[in-house]
């Protein structure tokens, strides 16, 4: 992340306050870092127990954007953080990106992760995608293709992410780099079909979609409350079709994530 | 995780369910027993399998007489039961729950659920109980009541009276419905579980509120400061290779096809499973190896792949960010050692170059690949055998 040109300003390890890291200062608690280094985002490796405390601690420091790669978080923590968010008025709200994720980099600007830097070239796509490495899967294809990013945000694969699909795509609509957008979805769970319907609704940039799990198996779910509720577009094949119906370009497999990025970028919306 | 039924009726009457009295039996004779025990004239015999529709696959027995009962646990003890939730393989029972049967005048249903939409729990109730209330969802939609709880406060009791008097119950029964809609509800937060349900909650004849059955499904993730649900862990119902895979802190899901994949990430495995397919072959299975891919992760991803006999080829595909693709080829390197099916892999990510010196040095017959369409082609070929 140091040697990618982030600006990396300090740490936080409770009881470790006062020490130094790669000749960056240790704080006690997020607010004595944010006080002394001006921080405005934050990296989070926090383990599951302690994940959700540690998010709050950075809404609470006022911090902008918090990176939570920690995989295994309870669903109901990650709920009890995303009310504790609306404690804050909607411009002085941290965005929180993850869990479960591989974390953002603009390329050739900033990280704020642990995916590999050197497979994005810089360019005008935004990508946006619940799959870490199917993510890089999508940076590697373009850069193959001579075809850059803006910025690739992996959301992660846990039930309760702290921001969505379209938390995403309305900044990539409002970033004036960003020409086209990359969309990678995931079986189950509604994000990608109201993703999808905003797109139609008020996106002016293409968008090009994929989801991954059309030979997935079933999952095996006991009781009827679940099927109460998911009344349509949990499946591979159903997202899709929806992506497709509200005008998104649907890459036809995983191995044409680039080639259909071109395409768009060709086409315009 | 799920449990069975009677673990549920256990945790929940701890928070004030009202359940009917009942004992666990693995034997016919514990079960005339336990029948003895309860005392009363009717008793149902119930499977203990972790799935749904228990009822209509004969999986529910009422008996009159203790020789009923012995032979109700006879022929239910070791038989595999067929339902909508458990496959077309079934599963087999080895526990029995005898309860004292009590008869009900209304069958109605209480549900709580993690909703991914809201990111809240939500409760969901219907004044028609029992096994239609998937139907009575789709075709009556307006009469499923719901209450969403706001995590800050948590479910309010005005809000399990608006459930219970959208039921159609009397004062009496609502009072009774309360402290059973609350204490699920607790029991759902203090236990991180994802799934309640008590499908029928009844009214009996003498106007007693009871959960006549009830399910439980928990949070994997929130388990370790769950102590006492994990011990209800049933390893039976489990598929072995899955419940291995996780020991491993591997995630594994067995399917049909014949071309082994191990993967790093659920997003690729599954991106690479539909390759395979897209191919023309058919993946054996689902297996992502996670973040951190040691060298034992991969040779224990090996032994859970080569362990489905019907494994005619294996695709490695790894997109290595945390993790090194050193590390994973020299893991790779050591597990293909005497591999009796065509191996196809590929790396790419961090320390790629490095990666592939390895394979390609090893000198083992291990098929690389440099893209995720070149990988998938190559396995399928590979399946098929020498051209």
């Amino acid at each position: 992340m140091i040697a990618y040109g982030t600006r990396v300003v300090g740490g936080v390890t409770p009881g470790k306050g006062g020490q130094s890291h790669l000749g960056r200062p240790v704080f006690n608690t997020v607010k004595d870092a944010v006080r002394e280094t001006a921080a405005e985002a934050s990296l989070a490796f926090v383990p599951p127990p302690y994940a959700a405390d540690a998010l709050m601690e950075a809404a609470d420091a006022g911090l902008r954007l918090v990176c939570i790669i920690t995989d295994g978080i309870p669903a109901q923590d990650m709920m009890r953080v995303k009310r504790y968010l609306r404690r804050y008025p909607k411009d002085q709200r941290t965005t929180i990106v993850g869990p479960n994720c591989a974390g953002i980099i603009s390329a050739g600007k900033a990280m704020l992760g642990i995916m590999p830097s050197n497979i994005y070239a810089r360019g005008n796509v935004g990508v946006v995608s619940r799959s870490g490495t199917l993510g890089y899967e999508a940076g590697a294809q373009m850069k193959a293709l001579g075809i850059g990013i803006t910025t690739s945000v992996g959301i992660g694969g846990d039930p309760i992410n702290g921001s969505s699909f379209l938390d995403h795509l309305r900044l990539f609509e409002q970033d004036p780099e960003t020409k086209a957008v990359v969309m990678i979805g995931e079986i189950g769970g509604p994000q990608e079909s109201e993703a999808a319907k905003w797109v139609k609704e008020n996106m002016s940039k293409p968008v090009v979609g994929y989801v991954a799990g059309l030979t997935a198996p079933k999952g095996r779910r006991m009781g009827h409350a679940g099927a109460i509720i998911s009344a349509e577009g949990d499946s591979a094949a159903e997202k899709s079709e929806i992506m497709k119906s509200y005008g998104l370009l649907v890459a036809p497999s995983a191995a044409e994530l680039g080639a259909t990025v071109a395409l768009a970028l060709a086409r315009g919306r | 995780m799920d449990i069975h039924e009677y673990q549920a009726k256990e945790l929940l009457s701890g928070f004030g369910v009202a359940v009917p009295p009942g004992g666990v039996a693995y034997s016919a004779e514990q079960a005339v027993y336990v029948a003895t025990e309860l005392g009363g004239w009717h008793w149902a015999i119930k499977a203990q399998i972790h799935a749904g529709g228990r009822g209509k696959a004969g999986g529910v027995k009422l008996c009159r007489t203790y020789q009923e009962v012995a032979s109700a646990a006879k022929a239910l003890l070791g038989a595999t039961l067929v339902t909508h939730q458990t496959g077309p393989q079934g599963k087999t029972v080895h526990r029995l729950y005898v309860e004292k049967a009590e008869p009900f005048v209304r069958a109605m249903y209480l549900g709580f659920v993690l909703d991914r939409k809201i990111e809240r729990i939500r409760v969901i109730a219907s004044a028609e109980g029992g096994v239609e209330i998937e139907e009575i969802a789709a075709s009556r939609p307006e009469t499923i009541l719901q209450q969403q709880v706001d995590p800050a406060v948590g479910l309010q009791a005005f809000q399990a009276r608006e459930l219970a008097f959208g039921m159609g119950l009397n004062i009496k029964q609502v009072s009774q419905a309360v402290t059973m809609i609350l204490g699920c509800y607790r029991a759902f937060r203090d236990l991180d579980a994802t799934m309640v349900e008590i499908n029928p909650m009844v009214v009996t004849k003498d106007d007693r509120v009871l959960a006549l059955d009830a399910k439980m499904s928990f949070d994997d993730n929130a388990m370790f400061r769950r102590a006492k649900v994990t011990e209800m862990r049933d390893v039976a119902e489990e598929d072995p290779r899955e419940a291995q895979a996780a020991e491993f802190g591997l995630n594994y899901v067995g399917l049909s096809g014949d071309i082994g994949c191990i993967i790093n990430g659920a997003g690729l495995a599954m991106a690479t499973m539909d390759m395979i397919k897209h191919s023309g072959g058919e993946p054996a299975n689902f297996l992502d190896v996670g973040g951190g891919a040691s060298p034992e992760r991969v040779a224990a991803a090996f032994n859970l792949v080569l362990s489905d006999h019907n494994v005619k080829a294996i695709l490695v595909n790894i997109f290595a960010g945390i993790n090194r693709c050193d590390w994973v080829a020299q893991g790779v390197v050591q597990a293909a050692k005497g591999l009796r099916v065509p191996l196809v892999v590929r790396l790419a990510g961090t320390n790629v170059e490095e990666g592939r010196r390895i394979i390609a040095e090893c000198g083992l017959p291990i098929i690389s690949a440099d893209t995720l369409a070149e990988a998938a082609h190559k396995a399928v070929a590979a399946s098929r055998g020498p051209a």
